[in-house]
């Protein structure tokens, strides 16, 4: 992929993801903040659909964002063929793990599993 | 002859005789015999008008001709004489003495560039991301056939690339910058500059193929804006505003 395109990836999925983050924290105001963080309260947050959507999408957005970011990082900090594949990949299967592990707890707690 | 015997003077000139001195501080270093660099200090008196560079070749002529030096011009034009001065980097023929304010000069050799010997530097890398990014104008029709005419262009499209056109390939703007110090294979402020030049003349159809050349993991994305670059240039470009316009062509708010 284009580095231009991978950028273009990276600065949309900043911006996307300051948005529903920002509905995130608003939707914790609605009622008071540590009562939202009560155990049963979360598990209703992530029963209710449209909410668990949000944070699924939020978890594909950082993860996108965040890797790409250490990616670049990486690259910068140290030069080679074999480096800079081994980090492009690497990045990129942290970023596939963290999605998958972060859709299981979302998908099983909306399921009723935990 | 005339001329030999002109030089032959200026060699056997006594020092500069002013009442004002400095104490210059030179990095001497040579990559073949030395670990770790030095500084060796000198006193050199100095004028109103005096430049660094002319307080080095001061000191090469009545103290250590062993300083390694590169210079040429003496007018800024030629881009040799690029170093380190009192933590700067600056051009040596077009910083005067008296403008730095300071009793002690320290002159080093450029940043992220290695070095040759003291404040002699290899230029390899700067030339070869230069002429990476094709410096030169791209078009089909480069052969003008007898009845046609130059290439005509109006004041405001020369307004778009002038400024970069007064790149004299010093490397100050790749000496000062950030991301050159880390990443090995970064193109640099200097080539990217050139390639807004080229990408911003009217003439030219290369802007394809250009912007291929520099959207690559290590070219203009890895870039963070420091600013760096335009804060040294002696020449007034501005290389951080044509990254930025590039950019603009990359993702599309430029056509």
């Amino acid at each position: 992929m284009r580095e231009s395109t991978i950028m273009k990836i990276h600065y949309g999925t900043a911006l996307a993801a300051v948005a529903l983050v920002a509905v995130h924290i608003l939707m914790r105001l609605t009622q008071g903040f540590a009562e939202s963080l009560e155990y049963e309260n979360v598990l209703a947050n992530y029963k209710f659909i449209p909410y668990a959507a949000m944070l699924e999408l939020i978890l594909i957005l950082l993860s996108v964002h965040g890797f790409n970011g250490l990616r670049v990082i990486l690259l910068e900090l140290k030069q080679g063929r074999l480096y800079e594949k081994a980090v492009s990949y690497g990045c990129l299967a942290a970023m596939f793990g963290l999605i998958a592990y972060g859709s299981r707890t979302i998908i099983m707690t909306n399921m009723g599993m935990v | 002859m005339a001329q030999v015997s002109h030089i032959a003077d200026e060699q056997a000139s006594s020092p500069l005789s002013s009442s004002k001195s400095v104490t210059l501080k030179i990095s001497r270093y040579n990559p073949d015999h030395d670990d770790v660099g030095k500084f060796m200090e000198f006193t050199v008196p100095y004028e109103k008008w005096t430049t660094v560079l002319e307080a080095i070749l001061e000191v090469k002529k009545h103290f250590d001709h062993s300083v390694a030096v590169r210079y040429s011009c003496r007018q800024a034009t030629c881009g040799s004489c690029g170093m380190m001065i009192n933590g700067k980097p600056r051009l040596a023929c077009f910083t005067k003495i008296s403008e730095l304010n300071s009793n002690v000069i320290t002159v080093e050799p450029m940043n992220n560039f290695p070095v040759i010997r003291d404040l002699a530097v290899k230029f390899e890398r700067l030339f070869d991301t230069h002429q990476k990014i094709k410096p030169y104008l791209i078009r089909d029709d480069t052969e003008l056939e007898t009845d046609e005419r130059e290439f005509l262009q109006s004041p405001e499209e020369v307004e778009q690339y002038i400024q970069f056109a007064n790149c004299i390939k010093c490397g100050l703007c790749n000496s000062a910058c950030p991301t050159m110090a880390t990443d090995s294979s970064f193109v640099g402020p200097q080539a990217l500059a050139q390639a807004y030049r080229y990408v911003a003349d009217s003439r030219d159809k290369g802007k394809d193929s250009r912007l291929k050349i520099i959207d690559e993991s290590h070219g203009i994305w890895r870039c963070h804006f420091a600013g760096s670059c335009s804060q040294v240039c002696p020449k007034g470009v501005d290389p951080a505003m044509g990254i930025q316009f590039l950019r603009g062509y990359l993702l599309g708010f430029r056509s």
